[in-house]
C-alpha cells in the first residue's frame, strides 16, 4: 500500500523537480536576447502551472473521496448500448482508432478508450474488428485489447488477428475498411482518434450498411462529416475525457474537473482581452499571449 | 514491473518535451531533444512496418487458405504487398549492399526496373495502379458529400432550417455563378457571408472546439506522464 502510494507521488515529486530546474537554469541564463533558457515563453510555463496545479489539486479531492459533478456525456454511453446491440445481433463491432499515428495525441485517446471497449465485447463475446493503419497503433492496440480479455477473465477468447493492420495509405486504408463493413455488416461502428478526408467516406459506408456509429474526433474540420452521418459524435476535449468517464474512476474524473477549471480561467482570459481590444488598450496584453 | 517501465518511459519521455520547449535548440542538447526524439520514433517504426507485414500476410493468407468470400481479392493484396516492397528493396548497383552477389546471379539489365527509381517497376505500380486507385477513392468524396448534406439539411425543425438556409447562402458564395446570384441582392452580400457567417460564427465556433480539444489534450498528456492516467495500457 505504501509502496503504491510512493509510485503514485514520486512522478509528482520529479515533475515538481523538473519545472524548479527550469527556473533555476533560467536564473543562470546571462545574456537576456542569446540565453539558454527562452524567456518568451515564460508566459506558457505559468500556465502550465496553474493548468497543473488544478489538475493535481482536484486529482487529489478526487482521491479524497470528494465528489465532483461530471455532465453526462450521451456518445460515451451509447457505446455500452452498441456494443449490446451488437451482442444481441450476433454481429462484430469495429473500431477505428483513427488513422493518425501513435505520437499523436487522439490516437492515444483512442487506444485508451479501445480498452474499455474492448473489456465490454470481452464480457458478452462479441466479435471485435479493430483494423489499423500503422504498425506502432497495431502494437499498442493488440497490447491493450489482449490486456483487456486478460482482465475480463475471457483470455482464451481472444484472437490475435481482432486488431489488424491493413494497409499504410490513407485510402487503401478506407477502401478495405469500407469493404469489411459492407461484408461483415458490423452492428456498432465506433471511430474515435484523429481522423481526416477519409472521415464521410467511412462514416457514410457504416450508415448505408445500418450500423450505430459514434464518432470521436478533435478535428473541427472533420466534426460536421462525423455530425451528419453518425448517431453520437463526441467533440473535441470529449474523446479525451471519454476513457476517464468509461472508466468510472474519480481520480481520473478528477484530472478532468481541473481541466474544466482552467477553462472557466481561460474564459475570463478571453472576456478581459475581448474588453481591452474593444476598447484599444490591448495591445500589452496580446503580447502577453503571444508565444514565438 | 510491466506496468511500472511504461510509466516511467512515459513520465521520463513527456518530461523531456515539456522541458525542451523551453530551451533554446542553439545553446542546449536539451532544446534540440523533440526533433532527436521524433528521429527514434522514425527508426523504431521502421522496425515496426515489420509486424504491420506480418499481420496482413497472416490474416490475409488464413482468409486464402480457408477460401472464405472474396479469397481472390485477398490473395491480390498479399501479392501487391511483395510485388511493390521487394523490387524496391533489390539493390541498384553492383556497389549497393548485396550488390556484388545479386548481379553475379541476375542480369544487369535488372539495375533499372529495381529499387525506386524513374523506370522501376515500383515507380510502375505506384503511377499507374496505386495513385490512380487513391484518386479515385478520393474523387467518390463529392458523392458521398451530396448524400450527407442531403441528409443533414433537411428541414425537420427550426434548427434544422436555419442550417440549411446558412449551408445554401455559404455554398452559393463558394462558387462564381452562385457569387453573382447573391450579387443581384446586393453588392456587399458574399462580403457579409465571408465577414459574419465563415469569420464570425464558424471561426468562433471552431475556436471554441479547438481550445477545448487544446486542453483536453494538455489535460491528458499530464496524466499521463504523471501515470495517473493508465488506460493506454489497457489498465
Amino acid at each position: 500500500m505504501i509502496k503504491q502510494k510512493t509510485i503514485q507521488i514520486l512522478p509528482i515529486i520529479l515533475f515538481t523537480v523538473m519545472m524548479i530546474l527550469i527556473l533555476n537554469l533560467s536564473a543562470y541564463a546571462q545574456d537576456l536576447g542569446d540565453s539558454v533558457f527562452l524567456y518568451s515563453r515564460t508566459t506558457v510555463i505559468i500556465l502550465l502551472a496553474v493548468f497543473s496545479s488544478a489538475v493535481l489539486l482536484y486529482t487529489k479531492w478526487a482521491r479524497a473521496g470528494k465528489k465532483l459533478f461530471i455532465r453526462k456525456i450521451a456518445g460515451v454511453d451509447a457505446v455500452e448500448d452498441a456494443v449490446g446491440r451488437a451482442t444481441e445481433m450476433g454481429k462484430p463491432v469495429l473500431f477505428i482508432p483513427g488513422i493518425a499515428d501513435v505520437e499523436d495525441i487522439e490516437t492515444i485517446a483512442g487506444i485508451a478508450i479501445l480498452g474499455r471497449v474492448a473489456r465490454v465485447t470481452a464480457q458478452y463475446e462479441t466479435p471485435l474488428r479493430v483494423p489499423v493503419r500503422y504498425p506502432m497503433v497495431l502494437a499498442a492496440s493488440q497490447e491493450v485489447v489482449e490486456q483487456a480479455y486478460i482482465e475480463m477473465g475471457k483470455a482464451d477468447s481472444y484472437d490475435k488477428d481482432t486488431v489488424r493492420y491493413v494497409a499504410g495509405e490513407q485510402f487503401a486504408f478506407t477502401a478495405t475498411v469500407n469493404g469489411m463493413m459492407m461484408r461483415e455488416r458490423p452492428a456498432a461502428n465506433i471511430y474515435m482518434g484523429g481522423f481526416f478526408a477519409e472521415s464521410l467516406l467511412l462514416a457514410e459506408t457504416g450508415n448505408a450498411a445500418g450500423a450505430i456509429q459514434i464518432a470521436g474526433t478533435a478535428r473541427p474540420e472533420q466534426l460536421p462529416f462525423f455530425i451528419a452521418a453518425c448517431d453520437f459524435t463526441l467533440m473535441g476535449e470529449e474523446l479525451y475525457a471519454a476513457s476517464s468517464y468509461l472508466s468510472h474512476e474519480p481520480l481520473l474524473l478528477g484530472g478532468l474537473k481541473g481541466q474544466d477549471f482552467v477553462k472557466i480561467l481561460l474564459v475570463i482570459a478571453i472576456l478581459i482581452g475581448t474588453l481591452l481590444v474593444t476598447f484599444d488598450a490591448g495591445d500589452w496584453y496580446i503580447d502577453l499571449f503571444d508565444v514565438p | 514491473m510491466r506496468t511500472t517501465v511504461p510509466i516511467i518511459v512515459a513520465f521520463l519521455a513527456g518530461t523531456l518535451m515539456v522541458v525542451s520547449f523551453f530551451f533554446n535548440p542553439e545553446k542546449i542538447w536539451i532544446g534540440d531533444a523533440k526533433d532527436v526524439a521524433l528521429q527514434w520514433m522514425t527508426i523504431v517504426g521502421g522496425f515496426a512496418l515489420v509486424l504491420g507485414v506480418v499481420s496482413i500476410v497472416r490474416v490475409n493468407a488464413r482468409a486464402v487458405q480457408r477460401k472464405s468470400e472474396g479469397w481472390f481479392y485477398k490473395l491480390m493484396t498479399v501479392i501487391s504487398v511483395f510485388a511493390m516492397a521487394i523490387p524496391a528493396m533489390m539493390p541498384v548497383t553492383k556497389e549497393s549492399f548485396g550488390g556484388s552477389i545479386f548481379y553475379s546471379i541476375f542480369p544487369e539489365s535488372w539495375m533499372s526496373v529495381l529499387g525506386t527509381g524513374s523506370q522501376s517497376w515500383y515507380d510502375w505500380l505506384f503511377t499507374y495502379v496505386d495513385a490512380p486507385m487513391m484518386e479515385t477513392m478520393f474523387a467518390m468524396l463529392a458523392f458521398y458529400i451530396a448524400s450527407a448534406a442531403y441528409r443533414a439539411f433537411r428541414a425537420r425543425n427550426a434548427e434544422a432550417t436555419l442550417l440549411l438556409f446558412t449551408a445554401t447562402l455559404v455554398m452559393l458564395w463558394r462558387v462564381p455563378m452562385g457569387e453573382a446570384f447573391l450579387r443581384l441582392f446586393s453588392e456587399n452580400l458574399p462580403g457579409y457571408i465571408n465577414t459574419y457567417v465563415m469569420g464570425g460564427f464558424n471561426v468562433a465556433v471552431q475556436r471554441g472546439i479547438i481550445i477545448g480539444a487544446a486542453l483536453g489534450a494538455a489535460s491528458m498528456s499530464l496524466r499521463i506522464i504523471l501515470g495517473i492516467e493508465r488506460t493506454y495500457m489497457g489498465k
